[in-house]
């Protein structure tokens, strides 16, 4: 980050600080629900930046992160709701079982030379694999889901992840602005330099000496690991979990869209992304109850305009066009 | 063997040649465009529902209905082809991707605005006769639907083998610089490709609305079912498409009916993983 | 004095088809050895599997005094064979420096010292003015200096040519040759495979000729040019 940092023009530090300190700041004249759409807004950063760590930087397409952050999500939950141990031990075991996930895929993967959509199809096979199979694990409550015990000792307290939206508000700012500065500090390492190298062309990239298939293990490690934590984050905020919702595609559609919209392989791509899809979203709701359209599927087809417009637009991403014209330097960094 | 068994995995056979149809489309857009079209199950739905209102409507047969849905499906792909997905060729798959995902949004949505969540059923006259044969019970519908899946699949192999525009569009796929040398206009026969996959779509749609009710909610998994089976047969295969729509409706069969119906896609995805790691060409696939 | 690379009967096929076939030679420290032939002679198959892109079928390979048959691309890079391809794969997105640097990071995980190592290379190859420019804005024979760079960041004790003086103009051709020379002239032993005569007359300590997969010539360059096998198979057929 201190190379990014040294990088950015003094605007671009103004900027940042400034955006930091009023999110900061925010609760202090937000009401309830604009706090939630922040949470929102910090809970996508944060897991765009997760999934354009193995897309943006080591260049593998994975449609099938749903996956690490059901299983995030249902082991922490689990292990809580069955055991009573509490999510700050239960991340520390959410994390190996998504990674192990995350591991197996790409070993499967990458020892057999599958790439690009080949990967991705083998990504969403695992994630629709998995989610069948906990619509049926008895255990986990089955496709009935797995409802967040609120009644044990303990359970209201915030180090129990018990308490309001604030809590949840500061937690996921943390996440997010924690998983920026890991993203830069990474990207900006020796490790870094060879995911870009796999990422440009892999087979180059092995000439100067790139072991690609640890680069790619090691990207997707990082990757599934934040993506699980991401999903303790998940079962807690929203207190109960069905198979149906946190394994399903369209989980895995979603996170990715920020990094995609802000700018792949940026560093603040998925927090501009964030930024603007989240309330995007919202606005949308908010429009058609203004103009008394009570259609369910109306704000998701001008979601899904949006989505094309932007994108033939602005394919490389709205954060590089973005910090062309605000002239923050450090754009592709 | 007993005849139960071969009785479901004759059912999967027949639903197999439809899937397989639906599959055929996808196959044809991505062997000659690598265009990966995300938004294929949601054209099947869309066709499902066509044939659902011709039904309810004119009451005009799925059978002879899927002529003209099939027709103004090419005609709608030709479009699509030439205004949204033209500047799109030769991206990166990440933007194809969002691109047809966000259309897939749009019609997933228009389709549950307009007429809701709830299944649509087209009850045919002969929607419950069945023929048997032995000790076999055939439904009639699927029978009918898989003799016309396969017509139309006949119709595209000829038409790829023996036509100049076939001819050409085959050249397209495995030379793209060579036939923009030789003369073909790329941009036209790309979207007369568009316009037989969806053609495809809308065929395999017609007749799946015979087999299955039309509902918004089964866009998301068509469009993995099609890739699924394009992949387990072979992209580019249009044999590996037919032949891997096969495959995927009996293991659909005989897990729904020996397992449980809720997990018979679970068989579908294991097949694939299986066939990705040992095979990733695909049954009948061109070595990658 | 023992060879750096000691190739014995490398042989590969393709479907029964023989790409190369019993070739061995031995490339001592220090020197310049290029291989010739014409198109189809298999020199690309035996360049890729000496850099391990390309596993034989039998025979071996020694660097070093070690085996190298068989590994890895990335292992054999590591022992210190740098490569560059014959179609140019640079990392189209990252800036020239940066894909210099890439390469430097074989040797050392320290950025900085990276940085110091590509701005030494790109010097060299004078390349260092256009450090900023993305790779994807180079010409062709910026580029396939960029390929020489990048390979040399990694410090290698033997570097693979494969090509790089192809599609480029004769004076362009001349620069390349004048430093490729200044860098065997500080110690780097270099394996060329090359299409344009001038440069490997101009280069090459000895000579390899390929014909068919097969090894029909050694020796220096006067004595490779006026053998008549040679004349016959590839400067005769050059000529028609």
């Amino acid at each position: 980050m201190s190379g990014l940092w040294h990088n950015a023009g003094w605007h671009g530090k103004a900027i940042a600080l400034l955006l930091l300190l009023a999110f900061l700041a925010a609760p202090l004249v937000s009401d309830r629900y604009l706090l939630s759409v922040l949470i929102l807004v910090f809970y996508f950063a944060y897991l765009g930046q997760a999934w354009n760590l193995l897309m943006g930087f080591a260049g593998q397409l994975s449609l099938g992160h749903a996956l690490y952050l059901g299983l995030g999500a249902y082991t922490a939950t689990a292990l809580w709701t069955l055991f009573g141990i509490g999510p700050w031990i239960g991340v520390f075991i959410a994390i190996p079982v998504a990674a192990a996930a995350g591991m197996f895929v790409g070993w499967l993967g990458w020892r057999f030379a599958i790439e690009g959509v080949y990967f991705a199809l083998l990504t969403i096979a695992f994630a629709e694999f998995t989610r069948i199979g906990f619509d049926h694990l008895q255990i986990t409550g089955a496709s009935g889901g797995l409802f967040l015990s609120v009644n044990g000792p303990g359970a209201d307290k915030w180090w129990n992840l018990g308490g309001g939206p604030l809590l949840y508000y500061y937690l996921s700012l943390i996440l997010a602005v924690g998983a920026t500065f890991l993203v830069a500090r990474l990207r900006q390492s020796s490790l870094g330099y060879r995911w870009l190298a796999v990422r440009e062309n892999p087979e180059a990239a092995q000439a100067v000496g790139i072991n690609i298939f640890r680069a790619r293990m090691i990207a997707m490690l990082i990757s599934s690991s934040m993506t699980a934590v991401g999903g303790v984050f998940y079962g807690f905020y929203y207190r109960n979990l069905f198979p149906s919702q946190v394994f399903d595609i369209s989980r895995s559609i979603e996170l990715i869209l920020a990094p995609i919209i802000g700018g792949l392989g940026t560093i603040f791509g998925p927090v501009v992304g964030a930024i603007i899809l989240t309330p995007l979203g919202e606005s949308l709701t908010g429009l058609m109850e203004a103009f008394g359209i009570n259609a369910p599927g109306a704000k998701l087809i001008f979601y899904g305009i949006v989505l094309m417009i932007i994108i033939s637009l602005r394919p490389d991403g709205v954060w590089p066009w973005l910090a062309r014209h605000l002239k923050l330097d450090g754009a592709r960094k | 063997m007993t005849a139960i068994t071969l009785n479901v995995i004759v059912q999967g056979v027949l639903t197999g040649l439809v899937y397989g149809l639906m599959a055929l489309g996808l196959s044809v857009i991505f062997g000659v465009m690598r265009v990966v079209n995300f938004a294929h199950g949601e054209f099947t739905v869309i066709a499902m529902y066509a044939a659902f209102i011709l039904f309810e409507v004119l009451h005009i047969d799925p059978l002879i209905a899927l002529l003209p849905i099939a027709a103004v499906f090419f005609g709608i792909g030709y479009l699509l082809q030439r205004t949204l997905i033209t500047p799109f060729i030769g991206r990166a798959e990440h933007e194809q991707f969002i691109l047809l995902v966000g259309l897939a949004t749009v019609i997933v949505n228009g389709i549950l605005l307009i007429f809701g969540p709830d299944a649509r059923p087209i009850n045919l006259p002969y929607s419950f006769d069945s023929y048997t044969v032995g000790s076999l019970f055939i439904d009639k519908v699927r029978v009918l639907a898989a003799i016309a899946a396969l017509a139309v699949a006949a119709a595209l192999f000829l038409f790829f083998r023996y036509t100049r525009t076939g001819t050409a569009i085959r050249a397209c796929a495995d030379n793209l610089t060579g036939a923009g040398v030789v003369g073909l206009n790329v941009k036209q026969l790309y979207a007369v490709t568009f316009g037989l996959g969806l053609a495809c779509v809308g065929a395999a749609g017609t007749l799946m609305a015979t087999i299955a009710d039309a509902s918004p909610g089964l866009a998301q998994a068509y469009t993995l079912l099609a890739f699924t089976i394009v992949i387990v047969g072979g992209l580019g295969s249009m044999v590996g498409a037919l032949v891997g729509g096969i495959l995927i409706g009996v293991s659909e069969a005989l897990a729904g009916f020996y397992i449980q119906p809720s997990m018979k896609s679970m068989f579908s995805f294991a097949l694939l993983i299986i066939v990705l790691v040992l095979r990733p060409q695909g049954l009948l696939g061109r070595r990658l | 004095m023992t060879a750096l690379l000691s190739v014995r009967d490398l042989s590969k096929h393709f479907r029964g088809l023989a790409a190369v076939s019993h070739v061995s030679f031995d490339v001592n420290p220090g020197e310049i050895f290029a291989i010739i032939g014409p198109n189809g002679a298999g020199k690309t198959t035996l360049f890729n599997m000496i850099a391990g892109a390309m596993a034989p079928n039998g025979g071996t390979i020694t660097f070093a005094g070690e085996h190298i048959e068989g590994l890895r691309s990335d292992q054999v890079a590591q022992r210190g064979i740098g490569r560059t391809f014959q179609v140019v794969k640079p990392f189209p997105a990252l800036t020239v420096e940066d894909n210099v640097v890439v390469g430097a990071l074989m040797r050392t995980n320290a950025l900085g010292e990276a940085r110091k190592v590509a701005h030494e290379v790109l010097t060299q190859l004078d390349l260092i003015g256009k450090r900023d420019q993305l790779a994807s804005s180079l010409t062709l024979p910026d580029r396939k200096r960029l390929e020489v760079a990048r390979a040399l960041a990694t410090r290698p004790q033997l570097l693979l040519l494969d090509e790089v003086m192809a599609g480029l103009r004769p004076t362009e051709t001349d620069r390349i040759v004048s430093i490729l020379r200044d860098l065997n002239r500080s110690g780097l032993t270099i394996l060329l495979i090359e299409h344009v005569m001038r440069a490997v007359t101009a280069l090459a300590s000895r000579i390899l000729v390929l014909h068919h997969g097969a090894a029909i010539a050694e020796g220096t360059p006067d004595d490779v040019l006026r053998n008549p096998a040679v004349i016959e198979s590839y400067l005769g057929a050059e000529a028609l």
